[in-house]
């Protein structure tokens, strides 16, 4: 028990002593390179994962190949392809940042193409009938729609990756893993702790933000059951 | 102003939804597609907005042929409503009925405007505006689809079942409504329903389409009733047709004879001088007051002393139709109809058998007054235990 505490209080050192927050290998420097291969591999998974999930929802061609190539790619292990790529690649940021990006595709895709896919078919009928353009259908009518699912494709994708960008420290880049990487070489294990609070902390605040972000864009017409009146 | 050239439509898997359609739809009536389920007609009310192309023939709308339009631009000078409203629960009520003008590009404050009194035109507050569709009844819904069709007032508007999906008694109201709305509106309206009792009601037109997509019969209601081209049709009317025609015979036109009517202050052996049954007794200005049986009569005295029954209800020469008048003569305890003026004073009295000679001479249904099943008249939904239970879905 004594031990637990003294593990936290050397933990709550770590954190709070201002060695940690300033310098190259400070935690704001690392926790803005962590940031900066989360941020980029989320653009191009959204990018990759909404329009395919947009396109297949909207047309309905393809829907098997969108199940087979998110069920393929969730089962690919981020931290073999990280290696892998680094062994073929050579030591560099665009592998990390691959097999990142594979890791966030499949919810992104899977999502926004089951959000597209489940608007009632009656409601898309109703949209092509008043004189909507199929574009029109799918940016007034299906996205909004689908919003719900596509943000919830968007933060599981965004906490994955977020956690998941520490593995970036194995071959030599910074981030938030490179406390928990050199921490375990080093048998220091307040940097191993302290580093991974700060990786916890931050998957909670992107969880907070996609919150509030569904609350600020999702139409309340898609959230309210209130009784009829 | 809507016509179908030949108009087939068939599937690659080989069912014809729609045969070799040629018809004519008038400009400003209403023209009901009616028929079983699966016989095309829902397929051929698509066609005129090229939800569904056909695969031979050419549908023409005031004279052009619609392959030449933009299908998008050609469904926005169309209204569209459909079966459950289909609105957009993501978008305000007020937002679903501004829908087209947007897309027309009136601009948010022109759309709103527009949409707001449209709202008030179908006959919901204002207040309703903010809401979202999940927040409304059915009946409510589906009036707000009607609003979104009639958005940027385009001379046409198809409805494909728009009150099926509501209870009865609603469908009743959303129908009277409908009636009324149009006789301001004159709209081209196409108006899809397997309900021939709604067809009767609502169409200047009516097409009944069999199976496999062929027109049966196009028809005024009253002809398809008087005349059925053939044994479907005939079927398809029902077997009270006689009786339902009789909604487009006004009861200005029948024979009634004076009949047993006393004035109140009558007395009584000039009720038993009559040698009647039963006696009407009327107050000083002729209007009803009920029907006494003679036999029951007090030996003395006056009719004001009378025990009267009630009467079930007139009928209005002017107003009524001779279903309304037959309906009086079976629900009187005389078994005599009381014809009334537009001052509610009697005109005089007919039983069954008179009102439906004077009213169905050619008629070769049997419209015998001992035929209770049509007596419900036109709203018999709104009085079956059915639409009782499931009363009270709208507001």
């Amino acid at each position: 028990m004594n031990d637990f505490l003294n593990q936290i209080r050397l933990v709550a050192d770590w954190l709070t002593s201002p060695a940690q927050w300033h310098g190259d290998e400070g935690i704001p420097a690392r926790l803005l390179e962590h940031l900066t291969y989360s941020g980029l591999s989320l653009l191009c998974a959204a990018l990759i994962g909404l329009s395919a999930g947009l396109l297949v929802g909207h047309t309905g061609r393809g829907a098997f190949a969108v199940a087979s190539v998110a069920n393929l790619a969730r089962a690919i292990p981020t931290f073999g392809l990280v290696v892998l790529v680094v062994t073929l690649a050579g030591l560099s940021t665009v592998p990390v940042l691959l097999a990142l990006v594979a890791l966030a595709v499949p919810p992104i895709l899977i999502n926004t193409f089951e959000g597209v896919r489940g608007v009632d078919p009656a409601t898309r009928d109703a949209a092509r009938g008043v004189g909507m353009t199929e574009w029109e259908v799918l940016a007034r009518v299906e996205v909004p729609m689908a919003l719900p699912l596509i943000l919830l494709g968007l933060r599981v994708a965004a906490i994955q990756v977020v956690a998941t960008a520490t593995v970036a420290a194995y071959p030599g880049l910074g981030g938030l893993g490179r406390f928990i990487v050199d921490g375990l070489a080093r048998n220091d294990y307040e940097l191993v702790i302290g580093g991974s609070a700060v990786v916890v902390a931050l998957a909670l605040v992107v969880q907070a933000a996609f919150t509030a972000l569904g609350r600020a864009v999702v139409s309340p017409g898609l959230r309210v059951s209130a009784p009829k009146s | 102003m809507i016509r179908f050239d030949a108009v087939s439509k068939k599937y690659p898997n080989g069912t014809t939804a729609v045969d070799g359609v040629t018809v004519e739809l008038a400009e400003g009536a209403i023209t009901i597609l009616v028929g079983p389920s699966g016989c095309g007609k829902t397929t051929t009310l698509r066609m005129i907005n090229r939800m569904v192309e056909p695969t031979a023939g050419t549908v023409s709308l005031r004279g052009r042929d619609i392959r030449e339009i933009d299908a998008p631009e050609l469904r926005r000078g169309i209204g569209y409503v459909i079966q459950h409203a289909g609105l957009f629960p993501h978008r305000t009520v007020l937002d679903n009925i501004a829908t087209v003008p947007l897309l027309l590009g009136w601009g948010r404050k022109k759309a709103r405007a527009r949409a707001a009194e449209l709202l008030e035109r179908v006959g919901l507050p204002a207040e309703m505006a903010k809401r979202y569709p999940n927040q409304l009844s059915g009946g409510q819904q589906q009036r707000v689809g009607v609003a979104r069709a009639l958005g940027a007032d385009p001379p046409v508007l198809l409805m494909d079942e728009p009150f099926s999906a509501v209870d009865p008694v609603v469908r009743a109201e959303l129908q009277t409504e409908f009636a009324r709305l149009q006789k301001e509106l004159h709209k081209t309206i196409v108006f899809v329903t397997h309900d021939i009792d709604e067809a009767i009601r609502l169409g200047d037109r009516i097409a009944v389409f069999r199976d496999g997509g062929r027109l049966a019969q196009f028809d005024t209601p009253e002809r398809l009733l008087a005349d059925p081209a053939d044994d479907f049709v005939a079927g398809f009317v029902g077997q009270d047709r006689g009786i339902r025609r009789l909604s487009f015979v006004r009861a200005a036109g029948l024979p009634l004879r004076d009949g047993p009517v006393l004035p109140v202050t009558s007395p009584v052996a000039a009720a038993r001088a009559l040698d009647e049954p039963w006696v009407l007794v009327v107050d000083d200005a002729r209007r009803p007051l009920g029907w006494t049986p003679v036999a029951d009569l007090p030996v003395s005295g006056t009719l004001a002393d009378a025990a009267l029954v009630p009467l079930g209800h007139t009928f209005s020469l002017a107003g009524d139709s001779a279903r309304a008048a037959l309906d009086s003569a079976l629900l009187s305890p005389a078994r005599l109809a009381v014809g009334v003026d537009a001052d509610g004073a009697v005109v005089g009295v007919a039983d069954a058998h008179e009102l439906t000679a004077g009213a169905a001479p050619t008629d070769r249904a049997d419209v015998a007054g001992s035929r209770t099943s049509g007596a419900g008249s036109r709203t018999e939904a709104a009085g079956s235990p059915v639409a009782a239970d499931s009363a009270g879905g709208d507001r």
